[in-house]
Parts: C-alpha cells; sequence; structure tokens
C-alpha cells in the first residue's frame, strides 16, 4: 500500500512515526513447528449473511464461501424487494409514474422525480422555465446530501463508530423539514411534474434553506475531524475493497464509485442538464479506488452540494414554475371553470394524460449513487411501451464479488457499506 | 430541429455492410440497428476500434413492443469515456425463433447481472453468459418472463395458487446449486432439488 496523502501526522495509537497506520497482522500464528497440521483449514465454509441483517442495507443476501477467515467467493443474492416498477410503468399515465421513482431509490427521492420529469421531456422536446430549473437543482443537491449522510452514519456504524450516525441523522432530519415543508411529504416527495414542479416552495423557505446551508458545515467539519485521520478508520478503509480504473469502467460503475477509482466522469460536467455548467463546483476524484477514497469523494460532494445550494438560491429568480404548454400543463383552475378551451385542456389531460410523440430517449442524470438514467419507448400513446431505470445502485452491487476476492469476512461488511446501495432500487 | 446522426455509424457500415441493418435518430440519439449474427463483433469493434473507444457499457435492456408481430429488440447503451459520446445499438430478435443472442461478458463485466436481468425479465438467453440465472426473480419462478406484454400484469398464476407456492418453498432451495457444490451438500438437499439438478436444468455442480 502506498504512501497516503493525508496531511496531518497521526495522534491515535496504531500509526508509526511516518503517520502510516501500523497493521496488526491478521492470522494464526506459525506453530513452533513451522507447519500447519494438514487438515487444518483445509475444508471451505459456507456463511450466509442476510437477507435479514443489519449490515446488509436492506434485503440483500451475500452468501460467501471461506477458506479461514479469508473471502474465496461471495455470491450476491437479490430481489427481495422486487415490485416490478418497470412493468407497473407500463400502466399508468406518465405523471402518475413520477411516486414509483419515489420508491426505488427512496433516499434521494427527489433526484428520482427530477431524472424522470427530465426524460419524459426530453421525449417531448419541452423546455423548462428558469425558476423551474433552479428549484429542480435544489432538490437535486438536498437528495444528495440526505443521501450521503445515510451513507456516512450506516457505514461509521458497520465499522464500529456510533457518533457520526447521530450527527449525520440529526442534519438529514433538518433536509427532511424542508422537504415536508416544500411538498407535504417526507420521504415521498413527488415533486416535479412533466413540464414543472407539483409546487412552488412556500414562504421563508428559502430562509431556512440558508439556514440550513451555513450550519451544515460544521456537522461536516465534525465528521471530518473524527474519520478522515483517525487510524481505525484508516485501517478498515484503506487499501480495501480496491478496484482499478480498468476495473470500474470494465465493471459500469457510475457516481463516487467510479470517480473513487481515478475516472473523472460526473454527468454534471460531462453532459450538463438543468443548467449545471452555469455553476461552479468541483468533482472529487479518487487515485486508490478504495473505500477510503469513496469516503473522502462523498464528504466532499457533500461541501460542493452546500456551494450548489449557495449559488442556486442566488439564482432563485421569481417567475413561472411550468411551461406554458397546455399538453403537459393543467390549466389554472379559474380558467378551467370560465374557459371552454383550458376546461377541454383540463379534461384532455386528466382524463387522457400526456402524450409524448411516438420514439425513445435515455436520460441520465447525476444521482448521489450514480448514474440514473431513465428509458423511455413510446408509441405515441399516453403509457409508455417500456420505462427503464438504468439503476446505478444495482449496477454498481454487481462489482462486490469481484471487490471481496481475497478480503477478510469482515471486510465483507465494510465493502458491502461502501457500494452505498438501497434495495429498492436494486431490486425495483 | 434535427441532431446530427452519429459518426460511428458510416465507419460501422464500412466494415460490417449489410449486417448493420439500419440506423435512425430518436430525440437526437443515434440508434444502429446490427443483425443477432454480427452483434457481438459489431460490439467488440466498437469497444476496440481507436477513434470508436467505447468503452463504458451504460446499461442492456430489451424493449418489447405491444404489436406482437414487432420483434423484441435488446438495448445496449454505449459510451466512450474518452470522447464523451453516446451510442445506442440495438438488436432485433424475431420472436418466432429462439430468443438467443452472444453474450458480451466477456467485453464488459458490468454486463454480467443486466444480461442476467433481460434473461429473468424477457426470456433471452445470452449465449457465452457464465452464469445465467434468474436474478430478480427467484429460481424456481415458473410464471414465464414478467416483462413480455403477453405477460399479465399480475401473473399468470392466480392469487391462491401463488400463495400456495409461496408457502410451500422449500429454504433449501434458496441456495444456488454452485453455492451447494461448495458445501458438497448434495446428498443433503431435498429429492425434487436433485431430480431438478439430475435433469441439468440449471446451473453445473463440480
Amino acid at each position: 500500500m502506498s504512501l497516503r496523502t493525508v496531511e496531518m501526522a497521526l495522534a491515535t495509537p496504531g500509526a508509526d512515526r511516518e503517520g502510516r497506520p501500523i497493521r496488526v497482522p491478521l492470522g494464526v500464528a506459525e506453530p513452533a513447528g513451522g507447519h500447519y497440521d494438514e487438515d487444518f483449514g483445509a475444508e471451505h465454509m459456507l456463511v450466509n449473511i442476510g437477507p435479514q441483517h443489519p449490515a446488509t442495507h436492506g434485503v440483500l443476501r451475500l452468501v460467501v464461501e471461506l477458506e479461514g477467515e479469508t473471502v474465496k467467493r461471495v455470491i450476491p443474492h437479490v430481489g427481495y424487494l422486487h415490485t416490478g416498477f418497470e412493468k407497473l410503468g407500463e400502466y399508468r399515465f406518465y405523471n402518475q409514474i413520477i411516486p414509483l421513482t419515489d420508491r426505488t431509490d427512496y433516499l434521494a427521492p427527489m433526484a428520482n422525480n427530477v431524472g424522470l420529469a427530465l426524460a419524459v421531456e426530453k421525449l417531448m422536446g419541452i423546455e423548462v422555465t428558469e425558476r423551474c430549473r433552479v428549484l429542480r437543482v435544489i432538490a437535486c443537491e438536498l437528495s444528495r446530501i440526505i443521501s450521503h449522510l445515510v451513507w456516512l452514519g450506516t457505514t461509521g456504524i458497520d465499522l464500529g463508530a456510533f457518533t457520526p450516525f447521530l450527527w449525520s441523522f440529526q442534519e438529514r432530519e433538518r433536509v427532511y423539514n424542508l422537504q415536508e415543508a416544500w411538498t407535504g411529504a417526507r420521504l415521498t416527495p413527488s415533486v416535479t411534474r412533466v413540464g414543472g414542479m407539483m409546487a412552488d416552495i412556500p414562504e421563508g423557505w428559502e430562509a431556512g434553506l440558508r439556514e440550513f446551508i451555513q450550519t451544515f458545515p460544521k456537522t461536516l467539519r465534525e465528521v471530518d475531524t473524527m474519520f478522515t485521520r483517525n487510524s481505525i478508520w484508516i485501517g478498515r478503509t484503506q487499501g480495501v475493497g480496491v478496484l482499478t480504473r480498468e476495473e470500474a469502467i470494465n465493471y459500469s460503475l457510475s457516481g463516487p464509485m467510479l470517480r473513487a477509482s481515478g475516472v473523472d466522469y460526473d454527468v454534471r460536467k460531462d453532459r450538463p442538464y438543468l443548467g449545471y455548467d452555469e455553476y461552479d463546483f468541483d468533482v472529487p476524484v479518487g487515485e486508490h479506488g478504495d473505500i477510503y477514497d469513496r469516503y473522502r469523494i462523498r464528504l466532499e460532494e457533500m461541501t460542493q452540494s452546500t456551494r450548489i445550494l449557495e449559488q442556486a438560491l442566488a439564482k432563485l429568480r421569481p417567475g413561472p414554475i411550468n411551461v406554458d404548454d397546455p399538453r403537459v400543463i393543467l390549466p389554472p383552475k379559474h380558467r378551467a371553470m370560465s374557459d371552454m378551451e383550458a376546461m377541454i385542456y383540463h379534461f384532455k389531460q386528466v382524463m387522457e394524460g400526456v402524450k409524448p410523440p411516438a420514439g425513445e430517449a435515455y436520460f441520465g442524470i447525476e444521482n448521489p449513487k450514480g448514474e440514473l438514467g431513465y428509458y423511455f419507448v413510446s408509441d405515441g400513446t399516453a403509457k409508455p411501451v417500456r420505462w427503464r431505470i438504468r439503476p446505478p445502485a444495482f449496477i454498481n452491487l454487481s462489482s462486490l464479488p469481484k471487490m471481496c476476492e481475497g478480503a477478510l469476512l469482515s471486510d465483507v461488511i465494510a465493502i458491502n457499506a461502501s457500494v452505498d446501495i438501497v434495495m429498492g432500487e436494486v431490486d425495483r | 430541429m434535427t441532431a446530427p446522426v452519429s459518426p460511428s455509424v458510416a465507419p460501422l457500415r464500412a466494415e460490417f455492410g449489410a449486417a448493420v441493418e439500419r440506423h435512425l435518430i430518436s430525440c437526437g440519439d443515434t440508434i444502429i440497428y446490427v443483425s443477432r449474427e454480427r452483434s457481438h463483433d459489431a460490439l467488440a469493434w466498437l469497444k476496440d476500434t481507436p477513434g470508436q473507444e467505447f468503452d463504458y457499457l451504460t446499461d442492456v435492456t430489451a424493449v418489447d413492443y405491444r404489436d406482437p408481430e414487432r420483434p423484441l429488440e435488446v438495448v445496449y447503451q454505449l459510451r466512450s469515456l474518452a470522447r464523451r459520446a453516446d451510442l445506442r445499438v440495438k438488436v432485433a430478435l424475431d420472436k418466432r425463433r429462439p430468443l438467443e443472442v452472444r453474450s458480451v461478458w466477456d467485453l464488459w463485466k458490468g454486463a454480467d447481472w443486466l444480461e442476467r436481468e433481460v434473461y429473468d425479465m424477457f426470456g433471452v438467453t445470452f449465449a457465452g453468459h457464465p452464469d445465467l440465472r434468474r436474478i430478480l426473480m427467484w429460481d424456481t419462478y415458473a410464471e414465464g418472463f414478467p416483462l413480455r406484454k403477453d405477460f399479465p400484469l399480475r401473473g399468470h398464476f392466480s392469487r391462491a395458487e401463488q400463495t400456495r407456492q409461496a408457502l410451500a418453498a422449500n429454504p433449501e432451495a434458496h441456495y444456488s446449486l454452485e453455492e451447494l457444490s461448495i458445501a458438497d451438500a448434495f446428498a443433503e438437499l431435498p429429492k425434487d432439488m436433485q431430480e431438478r439438478l439430475a435433469r441439468g436444468e440449471r446451473g453445473f455442480l463440480r
């Protein structure tokens, strides 16, 4: 393992003078005779972890083949939470699919809503209003923060650190309060609509967000103090679950997993949507591809998200949140009640739904877990022929057997935590 | 608004001729149809040829259209990370013939679970895939392939039958054959599973 770029000397016990963590060699001490009993450790052991296990972050089941304490093979079993969202979507209007997206990656529901609206808008060739774009950026970045906070807290618990879990969940609660004030729902906000938003932010909401942005970095600094130079944390994470740059690309990883391996690809930068190219923010990229780099990247992404939120608040100008397009947006109630044409539009939209032209579109956005893609195939009717979710957590998880090869059993828990899975999305 | 055709289309046609069936543009994205026989060659060519370098497999999925006559399509979303370019490659599979296409697992390891999912949901077999099992549905699922258009929303079996099967499920059967072979547990398997294994229904025993 190469020397890491941890800036400060490690003050905690378990580190040598140069700041490198001292690794306690694991394994059985060599017997006095110099050789082991022939039978010792020859038999492989099969260990079943999950589906009901707190460290699998949901209903994931791992069957682990062990030789002593070394992992020979990990065989993941998924599908315990399979709901058939993609099939359900084929029986629904486009706007009715938005509540389904809440329930896939339920740790970042608002970002999923945004992705879905953008995909349908690409299919229909709709450009949303400026205020809507800024509101959607706010929704995406708040989702990134709460998703990474859950990751941070639960991963800390998996590795034996309880306190950061309480800090991160406290902060997450504040975002949930904002989410509730905006949408009326905490977990399933369904905040977007095709061509706009479900609701504008209420009065005083901006002040609440501003207060959050100002106080949240303090918690991040505390987490940084707790983890970044902590020798236990470093010993458990550095050099564990390593994927090289080539492997990360070959396994189709995305998001922080891909960037931790040194691939500089972020959809927000490389395929800007919602005007992300107008925001000033940095994309952290790792170099070792291990759990520690994934941690550093997620921590830094939260800081960058607060930067983006700050700029978004500055950009937020009064204006309409919905496009002026009767094909997708309901007319205001008072017009639907008094104007014949508006009433017809209202009736057609409620009864027949939004009808994109025949064609197909794939739209990927940078979700907290990775690239979330929605692929729609339309035949001109109000219900999609095919709605495909490109699930970042599912694809990232498929590299788990590779990362666990030759690791220790306790590393499996750490590696699995570092993938940042959410089973609602893995199983869909 | 007409979007430009992907610059990969012309060289691909020059290389593969009639195996590139057609191409079209939808919402600004170029879609290339390649024949089932040459799909693996074309994808390998797109991955490895300098100037193309589609080194990243974004997604593999399939589309079954509402028109039952229309072929089922396997869809590959490719990306070149270096060139920041995307390409969608499709393989149309005639439903009157066995739904089979060559696996791209040897090119992209990320195709492992994605192809398993397409197999699970659409019944497309990927020749050369090392471990083609169901992934989201369980191994003994007998109702067919859920994302096909001829599959009803609530499944083929009645609610009562689905409940009966769920309650009668054998917990032993929740291990794959490969896992059982690790533990050398063949003799301890339930009888019905031993029989299925003897018929060679899935997996292999070392």
